[in-house]
């Protein structure tokens, strides 16, 4: 085992730069803290991402001139359970520990020990007097969610609407409140005189961190497996020709699970999280592109500005801190027949870009996917990109999504349509859907039998006796096999409706989600 | 089809609510200012004892305490198959395991292998039958948490099972004679006859079947002990418990100790729902028996999924009945059998079926009943205690009957609960022959018709409907009574310390344990009121079965009425000897003396209570004392089901207007209007709080929250909140109307306030029906719906589909 090039992983935490060296590649951001720190605010519920207990902030360097930020600093809420260690390097973490040292000290007279005691923050101080806490156990990450709200907005000098409110709590569970308290702290806390971070001692701590090249580490507690976190993409590519075997690492939403729950060994790690030209999003000619590595709150939010009908499924895809870490590359080269962006990006007739070494390959995702969690990708190669063409804008597009909740549920199935009309003829139309077969793909038969034909109910109809043709659901915990075909086939009467060319219906009239006023951020800097 | 879209579809839902406005409407902050000025301590808003240890994560849960050195942690190696024979284990091939210090199993336990809290049926490890898929069957001991977890994940590798099919449903027990307990039977005969006989000589009759699944508590902290052993073969377990005392007696038992020789705490839990009532007891006889054999500390903390494999939750349900009726909706006579899944041993099955009988008259005066209960057997975890406790699951039976008879009579389903409330002065006997002297349902009903413009809205809504061609609204009015006081009389007492020290500040211990419910603060309240000092005066500490002995479990909604009346108690004896000490001191009559607002007012002067307190103990004044309490009037006959198991009732009522889409079945909550009787409240903000949360909670378990088994290999599959789903911030409706009813208990309660945790669990039954409205709405009220609850959108198409069916 060579050790020689292994460097300790370096953050900014509780006002300083820490190093650790003695941690296993896979240790978690929330196990650190926790066992190692002794910072025991960040709890777990559930280590898996899907509660927000041990939800934390990360700060990291802005690209100059991006919106979004916060003094220098790009925060986003991440699920420390999943998040690795290493992956902290170069980065700031924030918990609920730091929330109160930004306050000033004061002495509380009310107090019998009448020593100087911290106040509480603004978020801290609203969800006390509005009753935000019950059994206390998911107040730290509910803290936290507010608190990088609170930051966003004060430096936008804007307060979140009710609705906003939820939305950015979507990831977090609470099991007592019933969450009308913190909401109502969610908006209080703007009420109270503001406590704002200083970022300058981070940003100059983070500025002292930057590197160039691949950040390479490996310790004792990890055995042989290696971490390395290359910057560009021409290493990326040679990272993975040398170790075709090595896990590709993102945003570990899925990932972090398999080490949490699964106990699977990864080897080595190809982290992509610091490729910068992996996080790209730009429009490049007539397509929009979507680095690999972009965050899927980032794609998203470029696909909902350039494509209608999008929100619902943005918002609904996962919780914030899953969309900031997660990202539409990892999504797409998972290949789950559940994954929420295939279904969306086939409807959208996007292309997949693949690299390997200095071979760049693009195909369109529908044929990407082989079977069961099987791609094309051949060893050595990754997914760099996803292109979406834009002159699809013309068309009708749909995204439905089907899941027992609203927020953060994995769908019983997906659909991604889009339709061109000419005249009352269907000119082109892409009825794509996940949940359905082994993999994510469009339903051929029912768009055949469209196709030319006027977008009429009898058509429609014989579409939906088509779709029966074309998929073979399963039935599991999420739904039977007849609700997944029934409501795929009501989905394109949904659609119908809503495209009908005479007295279309509007959303209000066909989604119970239109009754949620939802607004969404401006955008960030594309090309970041 | 094609008709032009109505303006109507096209109006915005009703915005959100601001904080503001929901403070102002929930809390008359300026009457509780003026009562605290004249000082008063109870029937304030104070902000919970924790809330700001809870924002700043400074807050102490048993995983946060600082670990003593050397000390262990265990995992459980857990059965990969539902039924069948354990015929070999190859425990070696663990203990070969990195990091592995000690693996133990069944025949390694000192004491008695059993943690069943009534009935002793409950391994804490398998003993031989494998009775479901995730049952601990060994413990594994290791270095860190992360190498005892990886070691228990082989347990399938090691273990030699002689298979078996499981039995996974209620109705499958039943039909197999399978249960974990012995059937029970609640009839009332107030005609010739009885049930039976009131039904034959009904005008009109209905007979059905109805499906209404569990419910995870879902806590987030999970099931956590942390043992410590002692000097002398003591332990000392850190338990997140709801029940300490239980679990003293428990851990004595599996090692084979006194109970003297076992302590046991808990400051808080992070969250509890009923689901560490008794089955945090395995974890902490594991962790204790592991600490034992080691000498060594040893922590056990189930991961989240092993918490859902391993513990157990809501029962549910499978009813089967018939009712007879007149033209206006009186149930003349019902008849009815209800099949729980109890899984694979009785832990509270029983009193959880206990308390669905009692609950299925809800506020409703039925003459002429028969009802009996089974707890099945299944080979699934056993269920066991869930905020409500087998009442949800009693009174949701009856409402259901009822909306069913309001579709057939073609009369709004209000009008036909109102028909049936229980009277006052006459159809006021419940059918296990308690007396209802307290009831307010009507009135209740009546304030929150009108505040929650039912009748305009019912209206509205049909308008929007008859317009609208793929959503439609529905609307539900559901009341509740519940009763509170444990069905089990000697349950219902309940001990307190309260030290005074001397320099005024005090320090509180009561039976009762903090799981978030605010019990700590109110009874802080309690004191602090009874001693006339400040808030911040009162400090309470964890539940510690070394200072107050034989508690109860905080469970039963009744933590507040127990132990606020014992620590109350405790606190007069005090106040009454300061009162002495003071007058003796300095002059007039110790009956004359104030406390109030940390003042003293005796003979005409006013003394700090801190300088009172120095004073007495100068004058050699016992500034510490105990408090008792035993609910007074209670009477329970366990063979014939009568008695007066309740104290009091609880009442309430909520009114749900929901929007369901007929294509897919998904649905949205869009508003709530609740009027809930909480007596006169000790904190209205806690007591609002346990309101609004209990009824999402309740929303969870008759909508999103769906379990599902395996129906092959018995495993529970949805064992992770990626896979169950319990209610986040957008499923809270957007308008939200809650207050607390104007009232005193009629019965001497502490203060005369009333139970607040279970009862508001049944105000959601209104979005169940509000949806059940809805798809009536698609065959213009003219088919009963179907429904099943949990309400997935999945039920609600199914529903849907056969009112579109019935009606073509």
């Amino acid at each position: 085992m060579s050790n020689s090039s292994s460097q300790p992983i370096r953050f900014f935490h509780k006002g300083r730069v820490v190093d650790v060296s003695d941690v296993r590649p896979t240790r978690t951001v929330l196990d650190w803290l926790r066992e190692d720190a002794r910072c025991t605010g960040t709890k777990e519920g559930c280590n898996e991402g899907d509660c927000g207990a041990c939800t934390v902030v990360i700060g990291e360097l802005a690209e100059p001139g991006a919106s979004g930020a916060v003094g220098g600093l790009q925060l986003q809420t991440v699920n420390a359970c999943i998040q690795f260690l290493p992956t902290l390097h170069g980065k700031a973490l924030f918990t609920v520990e730091d929330l109160k040292s930004q306050c000033g000290k004061s002495v509380d007279l009310t107090r019998h020990d009448k020593h100087a005691v911290r106040e509480l923050h603004p978020v801290q101080q609203a969800m006390v007097e509005c009753h935000g806490s019950q059994c206390g156990f998911c107040t730290p990450g509910f803290v936290m969610s507010l608190w990088s709200t609170y930051e966003h907005h004060q430096a936008q000098g804007t307060q979140p609407t009710r609705q906003q409110l939820a939305d950015e709590l979507s990831g977090n569970l609470c099991r007592c409140t019933g969450y009308r308290p913190i909401l109502d702290a969610g908006q209080r806390m703007f009420d109270l005189p503001a406590v704002r971070l200083d970022t300058q001692p981070v940003v100059q701590a983070l500025t002292g961190l930057q590197r160039e090249g691949t950040f390479e580490y490996t310790s004792a507690a990890g055995g042989d497996d290696r971490f390395h976190a290359p910057k560009t993409l021409a290493e990326l590519a040679a990272l993975r020709v040398q170790k075709p075997k090595a896990q590709v690492l993102a945003g570990s939403t899925d990932v972090g699970l398999w080490v949490n729950k699964q106990f699977r060994p990864l080897g080595d790690i190809l982290y992509v999280g610091d490729v910068t030209e992996m996080k790209v999003v730009e429009e490049r000619g007539d397509a929009l592109y979507i680095g690999a590595g972009a965050s899927l709150e980032d794609a998203w939010r470029a696909l909902s500005q350039r494509f209608e009908g999008l929100t619902d499924v943005w918002l609904r895809f996962a919780s914030p801190p899953i969309r900031n870490a997660g990202t539409m590359g990892g999504n797409v080269a998972n290949g789950s027949p559940i994954g929420d962006s295939p279904p969306i990006l086939m409807a959208l007739d996007a292309e997949i870009e693949l690299r390997q070494g200095e071979r760049v390959r693009r195909m369109p995702l529908v044929d990407f996917y082989v079977d069961y969690m099987k791609n094309k990708l051949e060893p050595g190669e990754f997914v760099q990109g996803m292109a979406v063409p834009l002159s699809v804008a013309a068309r009708r597009v749909r995204a439905y999504k089907i899941s027992k909740r609203f927020d953060c549920d994995i769908s019983a199935l997906c659909a991604g349509f889009s339709l061109l009309l000419d005249g009352d003829r269907v000119k082109e139309v892409r009825l794509a859907f996940g949940g359905m077969a082994a993999t994510v793909r469009r339903a051929d038969k029912a768009e055949a039998v469209l196709v030319g034909k006027p977008w009429t109910q009898d058509n429609v109809n014989a579409a939906k006796l088509a779709l029966a043709e074309d998929f073979k659901p399963l039935s599991d915990m999420r739904a039977s096999a007849g609700y997944r075909l029934q409501v795929a086939q009501n989905l394109i009467q949904r659609l119908w409706l809503e495209t009908r060319t005479r007295d279309a219906l509007p959303p209000e009239a066909t989604s119970v989600w239109s009754a949620m006023p939802h607004v969404v951020q401006p955008a960030t800097t594309e090309g970041a | 089809m094609n008709k032009p879209i109505e303006a109507l579809l096209l109006q915005p839902a009703e915005a959100f609510a601001d904080y503001l406005k929901n403070a102002a409407a929930r809390i008359d902050v300026s009457a509780e200012a003026k009562a605290q000025q004249d000082g008063a301590r109870v029937g304030i808003s104070r902000p919970h004892e924790s809330a700001q240890l809870h924002v700043s994560g400074e807050a102490t849960y048993i995983d946060d305490i600082p670990e003593l050195a050397g000390t262990l942690h265990c995992a459980l190696g857990l059965s990969p198959v539902a039924n069948g024979r354990l015929t070999g284990m190859a425990l070696d091939v663990i203990r070969a395991l990195p990091g592995v210090v000690h693996v133990f199993s069944a025949a390694d336990i000192p004491g008695t292998n059993d943690c069943g809290s009534i009935v002793h049926d409950d391994p804490i490890l398998c003993s031989g039958d494998i009775r479901h898929l995730g049952q601990p069957v060994f413990a594994v001991i290791a270095e860190t948490r992360d190498a005892a977890r990886r070691a228990a994940a082989r347990a399938k590798d090691v273990l030699t099972i002689e298979t078996a099919p499981p039995v996974l449903t209620p109705r499958e027990a039943h039909a197999r004679g399978q249960y974990v307990l012995p059937p029970m039977h609640l009839e009332r005969a107030t005609n010739e006859g009885g049930a039976r006989a009131a039904i034959a000589r009904a005008p009109r009759r209905l007979k059905g079947t109805f499906d209404v699944g569990g419910q995870e508590q879902f806590y987030l902290e999970g099931q956590i002990s942390y043992a410590i052993p002692k000097e002398g073969g003591a332990m000392h377990v850190h338990c997140s418990t709801q029940h300490p005392s239980e679990m003293q007696h428990l851990v004595a038992h599996a090692l084979h100790l006194h109970a003297n020789e076992v302590h046991v705490e808990c400051r808080r839990m992070g969250g509890g729902f009923g689901g560490k009532e008794s089955q945090s007891g395995l974890f902490a006889c594991v962790a204790a028996i592991a600490a034992h054999k080691l000498q060594r500390p040893v922590k056990l903390r189930l991961d989240r999924d092993d918490d859902f494999l391993i513990t157990g939750r809501r029962h549910c349900f499978w009813y089967e009945y018939e009712v007879g009726y007149d033209d206006e909706g009186h149930i003349l006579g019902a008849e009815i059998t209800m099949v729980s899944r109890a899984g694979h041993s009785a832990d509270l099955s029983g009193p959880v079926m206990t308390r669905a009988l009692c609950h299925f008259d809800n506020a409703y005066w039925l003459p002429d009943v028969s009802m009996h209960g089974y707890s099945g057997k299944t080979n699934t975890q056993s269920n066991t205690a869930f905020r409500g406790f087998g009442g949800p699951q009693g009174a949701i039976a009856i409402e259901n009957i009822l909306e069913s008879v309001a579709r057939d009579l073609g009369r709004d389903a209000l009008d036909v609960r109102r028909t049936n409330f229980y009277g006052t002065t006459e159809r006021n006997v419940t059918p296990y022959e308690q007396v209802v002297s307290d009831n307010i349902i009507d009135e209740l009903v009546t304030q929150l018709e009108t505040s929650s413009d039912y009748r305009a809205r019912r209206e509205e809504i049909a308008t929007f409907n008859a317009a609208s061609p793929v959503l439609k609204r529905g609307l539900s009015l559901a009341p509740l009574k519940f009763g509170i006081s444990f069905n089990v009389k000697h349950f219902n007492q309940a001990g307190a310390l309260v030290h005074v020290y001397t320099d005024g500040s005090i320090l509180v211990n009561h039976g009762g344990t903090e799981m978030g419910q605010g019990l700590n603060t109110k009874v802080a309240q309690v004191v602090a009121h009874e001693l006339g000092v400040g808030f911040e005066s009162v400090r309470v500490t964890a539940t510690d079965t070394t200072k107050v002995a034989n508690t109860s479990a905080t469970a039963a909604s009744t933590g507040a009425d127990l132990n606020g009346k014992a620590a109350q108690d405790a606190a007069r004896q005090i106040r009454e000897r300061l009162a002495a000490s003071v007058a003796a001191r300095h002059g007039g009559d110790a009956a004359s003396v104030r406390f109030a607002n940390g003042k003293v007012q005796v003979a005409g002067r006013t003394l700090d209570f801190t300088t009172v307190v120095a004073e007495a103990y100068l004058d050699r004044v016992q500034l510490w004392s105990d408090g008792f309490y035993a609910t007074p009037g209670l009477s329970w006959n366990r063979d014939t089901m009568k008695g007066r198991p309740f104290f009091y009732f609880a009442y309430g009522a909520a009114v749900s207007e929901v929007i369901v889409d007929t294509l897919t079945g998904e649905w949205k909550l869009l508003r709530a209007d609740i009027l809930h009787d909480a007596g006169r409240s000790l904190n209205p903000a806690v007591d609002i709080g346990q309101v609004e949360g209990a009824f999402i909670q309740g929303m969870g378990w008759l909508t999103t929250e769906e379990l599902v088994w395996h129906p092959q290999s018995g495993k529970l599959t949805t064992h992770a909140p990626s896979t169950y789903k319990i209610p986040t911030a957008n499923d809270c409706p957007p308008v939200f109307n809650v207050k607390l009813y104007e009232g005193d208990n009629f019965e001497d309660s502490i203060h005369r306030s009333k139970a607040v945790g279970e009862p508001p669990l049944l105000l959601p039954f209104s979005v169940f029906f509000a949806i059940r409205d809805a798809i009536s709405a698609v065959g213009d009220h003219k088919a009963d719906p179907p429904l099943r609850a949990p309400a997935t959108s999945e039920a609600i198409l199914d529903a849907i589909t056969a009112v579109q069916a019935a009606a073509a």
